[in-house]
């Protein structure tokens, strides 16, 4: 039976690394080939890199991630305390709504941003950094809230009864305390918002370009391929360098999450406090939102349901019905859903007996920015051996390589914390090591298996950084239609554009807020 | 470190409602200067209730707190200069010992050199001199108590609080630092209100012991005077007496010591149970009551033995009966 659980244990580190070897590390080293060989000789692209229009992209890229971690953090740092701190009616509610954001896909909020936004600012940095802000603050309030659960109220309290003011107790206690959490919330919105790439080409126009964008601009639009391989050679060496400083800095900091406490009631003024913060984010968090409703739906000087009528109609800017692109959307998601879950369901069985090294594997797409991922199956599988060129199939394969992480996230801490004694128990009480699985195991999962498939449909449902890369012409996706709709000039396109996000947002939510009820029940 | 102790506590009819729901009601307390209170009842009772309100963690839905006078029901805790400490010591873990004990004297603005003599004198207080580098994740139980003391004690506190100092720790530890905390009480003459479930613990700290029943104080007393008359049959029995016959309206209760088993014919031992110094023995009459008796020596009846049992007179009481229906209302 021992023999037994290394084989199983071994086909299931086997197959996502097979999967990430061909899907993931080919393409990167498509990329590295691309950049750094030329006529079979060595050579570093001294050219690209001293090239003052990287210094100046590579810049902008490090200087508006900063700015925007900062303000996300300011932005989220409330709702973490309301959220961490109190229990009140309504509070998982809150709390899915404050992850719909995260889940929305980036061309969905560009969109949205742009409706919101006054004619001339709507294509300008401050757009980017609220967008940017608007994402990430899900981030914020996740990690930090969930960590200021865990804090002792005692340790404040102490801090009281030996004189130190609110103030002071934020400043001595309450900060230090939290610091990890704060780091760790920071260096993933920094990474998200260092490898940013819809919002940045929707809602950057052509002045403001980011490493991740400017791939794309080479790669896709001038064909100067080696440039596009250099510029994400340099995007890939600050990732690492951003993901190998946070994991120190982490270390250090010494990151450990313990178990939330009861929340307690808000009493007096925190009441307050708390209705305030959670009124007023909500609210701005919405307003993208129903900024993007009424745009999609204002026809003329009126309201109507033209733009929507127009999904089923004929457009230059595209070579098929804007509704086809819905449904292809739904297959390729679900499609990309089965394969990451095929995929990540062993490399989070892996992940969870202890195979450090795996754990760091399976995130590294995530790390590694999803038009980098695009561009390098355009490198990859160009050619023979596997030549995959036009296939519809890559779509989904992309994005399953996007979604796989999440799937990995959610199920391998639930798989660690399945207490082994319960199986012991069951095995002692006479069940069968298949009955076990049966009976204790899969009851146990049903919910983080819930959970997992829907974050993965939701983030392929929005995936664009890659797809948009690998997508054929007549088989787009909707992040790929809106795009596209939003590069036309022209009030129907717009329209048109709106509309599409406007689904595709429900759609998300729909998917998001599900799972983010089936993460509430597990709780309570 | 002694240049604010002695200030009394007043509690004038405090009571608590959380969420609908009484938690304490109309507890009056008067804790002289230098006095120590052991607040004791069983979980629950309310008494960690009454000391956040002490403390201004938590704001009495009526009555007041008075401290050496001043009323301070409507000031926050950081401006009352009472010392609380926790039950499982909540040290701040991002701040090593030094910084734990020097954060009141940090808050207050004093100097370096001022707060590491501060810092240095409260730990030579609590025995753990030469401890300020410590990591506070590895002390252990005991000494992470101390700690927690020493932070309240470097803040000069006007009134000590203590939430079940000793409610984490085991057996021998426990009365040890029971024996050290009674010294250290008793050199610096603070004014001390300490919770506690523990009878043992009330009777060794406390200079007066006010009992908590479900909110309300059932009785305020002596060590002695608690013993020798109990406020009724509830309190008997939680003080550890099981010589209490409840019949009609009042309570007959014999007190353990004042039993004595001789040798005879009108009754059996139960058992005999060794309790450091004394042993406990139970015996049933042959009318049928059972009877517990404390007796001293290293012999004593084994169970089964056919002996007999005088009752001092001085040993006997009769207290009332009381009523859960008193205070469900």
């Amino acid at each position: 039976m021992d023999r037994d659980r290394r084989a199983l244990t071994a086909a299931a580190v086997a197959l996502p690394l097979a999967f990430l070897l061909v899907f993931f590390a080919w393409p990167l080293a498509a990329i590295l080939e691309r950049s750094l060989v030329a006529d079979g000789m060595l050579e570093l692209p001294l050219d690209v890199l001293g090239d003052e229009t990287t210094r100046e992209v590579a810049w902008f890229t490090l200087w508006q991630a900063v700015v925007s971690t900062v303000l996300c953090l300011a932005a989220g740092l409330p709702l973490a305390w309301a959220l961490g701190r109190f229990r009140f009616r309504g509070r998982s509610l809150v709390e899915a709504l404050v992850l719909v954001p995260f889940v929305l896909p980036t061309v969905v909020v560009a969109a949205a941003f742009l409706a919101l936004l006054p004619d001339g600012v709507e294509r300008s940095l401050w757009a980017i950094l609220l967008a940017h802000v608007f994402f990430n603050v899900a981030v914020v309030v996740r990690v930090v809230g969930t960590f200021w659960a865990g804090l002792d109220p005692r340790l404040e309290e102490a801090a009281a009864t030996l004189g130190a003011t609110p103030r002071e107790r934020w400043r001595h206690v309450t900060l230090p305390l939290l610091a990890p959490s704060l780091a760790s919330a920071a260096s993933i919105v920094f990474l998200f918002c260092f490898t940013s790439f819809g919002v940045i080409v929707v809602l950057g126009g052509i002045r403001y370009a980011t490493l991740e964008s400017e791939i794309y601009n080479q790669a896709a639009r001038l064909f100067d391929l080696r440039t596009a391989a250099a510029l994400a050679l340099v995007q890939l060496a600050a990732v690492a360098l951003t993901v190998l400083v946070s994991g120190r800095l982490e270390r250090r900091l010494s990151t450990r999450l313990r178990p939330p406490r009861p929340r307690a009631r808000a009493t007096g003024r925190e009441r307050v406090g708390v209705v305030a913060v959670v009124a007023v984010s909500l609210g701005l968090l919405a307003l993208p939102l129903a900024a993007l409703g009424r745009r999609a739906l204002s026809v003329g000087d009126g309201y109507g349901l033209d733009h929507f009528r127009s999904l089923a109609e004929e457009t230059p800017a595209l070579l098929v019905v804007p509704w086809h692109a819905v449904a292809n959307s739904l297959l390729f998601a679900s499609l990309a859903t089965v394969i990451a879950l095929a995929v990540g369901i062993p490399a989070a069985i892996a992940v969870a007996r202890g195979r450090g090294g795996l754990d760091a594997l399976v995130m590294l797409p995530l790390g590694a920015s999803a038009a980098m991922l695009g561009f390098g199956f355009l490198l990859a599988f160009d050619a023979p051996p596997l030549e995959l060129r036009g296939s519809t199939l890559l779509v989904p394969l992309a994005q399953s390589l996007v979604a796989m992480p999440f799937v990995v996230r959610t199920l391998a801490p639930a798989l660690r914390a399945a207490d082994p004694r319960l199986r012991e128990a069951a095995a002692v009480l006479g069940a069968s090591p298949g009955r076990v699985r049966l009976l204790v195991d899969l009851p146990l999962l049903a919910r983080p298996l819930a959970v997992a498939t829907a974050l993965a449909f939701a983030v392929a449902l929005g995936e664009f950084g890659a797809t948009v890369f690998v997508s054929r012409a007549d088989w787009p996706t909707v992040p790929v239609a809106i795009f596209r709709f939003l590069g036309r000039p022209g009030e129907a396109n717009v329209g048109t554009a709106m509309a599409l996000s406007a689904v595709l947002a429900v759609l998300v939510a729909l998917v998001a807020v599900s799972s983010e009820r089936a993460l509430a029940g597990r709780r309570s | 470190m002694t240049d604010r102790h002695n200030v009394g506590l007043e509690l004038d009819g405090i009571g608590v409602t959380v969420d609908g729901r009484r938690i304490v009601s109309d507890v009056s307390l008067a804790i002289e200067p230098g006095e120590r209170l052991a607040l004791l009842g069983p979980s629950g009772s309310g008494k960690t209730t009454v000391l956040r309100a002490i403390a201004g963690l938590l704001r009495p839905t009526t009555g007041r707190v008075r401290l050496g006078g001043r009323d301070v029901t409507d000031a926050p805790p950081y401006r009352r200069g009472v010392g609380l400490v926790f039950q499982d010591a909540a040290l701040f873990p991002h701040r090593d010992v030094a910084g734990n004990v020097g954060f009141g004297p940090q808050i207050e603005g004093l100097a370096d050199a001022a707060r590491s003599e501060r810092v240095r004198r409260a730990l030579a207080l609590v025995g753990l001199s030469g401890a300020e580098q410590r990591d506070p994740l590895t002390l252990s139980g005991g000494e992470a108590q101390r700690v927690a003391l020493a932070r309240a004690l470097a803040s000069r506190p006007a009134v000590l609080l203590l939430d079940e100092p000793l409610g984490a720790l085991d057996g021998p530890l426990r009365l040890r630092l029971q024996h050290d905390l009674r010294a250290l009480f008793e050199q610096l003459a603070l004014t001390v209100v300490h919770v506690t479930h523990d009878v043992g613990e009330a009777f060794a700290l406390g200079d007066r012991i006010a009992i908590l029943r479900e909110g309300r104080l059932a009785q305020v007393a002596t060590p002695d005077e608690l013993w020798a008359r109990p406020a009724d049959d509830w309190v008997a029995r939680f003080l550890g007496m099981r010589n209490v016959v409840v019949t009609g309206g009042r309570a007959a209760v014999v007190r353990p010591e004042a039993v004595s088993v001789v040798s005879g014919d009108d009754a059996v031992v139960v058992s005999a149970q060794r309790d450091g110094p004394v042993v406990r023995l139970v015996v049933r009459r042959d009318d049928g009551q059972e009877l517990e008796a404390v007796t001293t020596g290293l012999t004593h009846p084994e169970p089964g033995a056919r002996v007999a049992v005088e009752i001092n007179p001085g040993g006997k009481l009769e207290v009332p009966v009381w009523r859960e229906e008193h205070v469900s209302d």
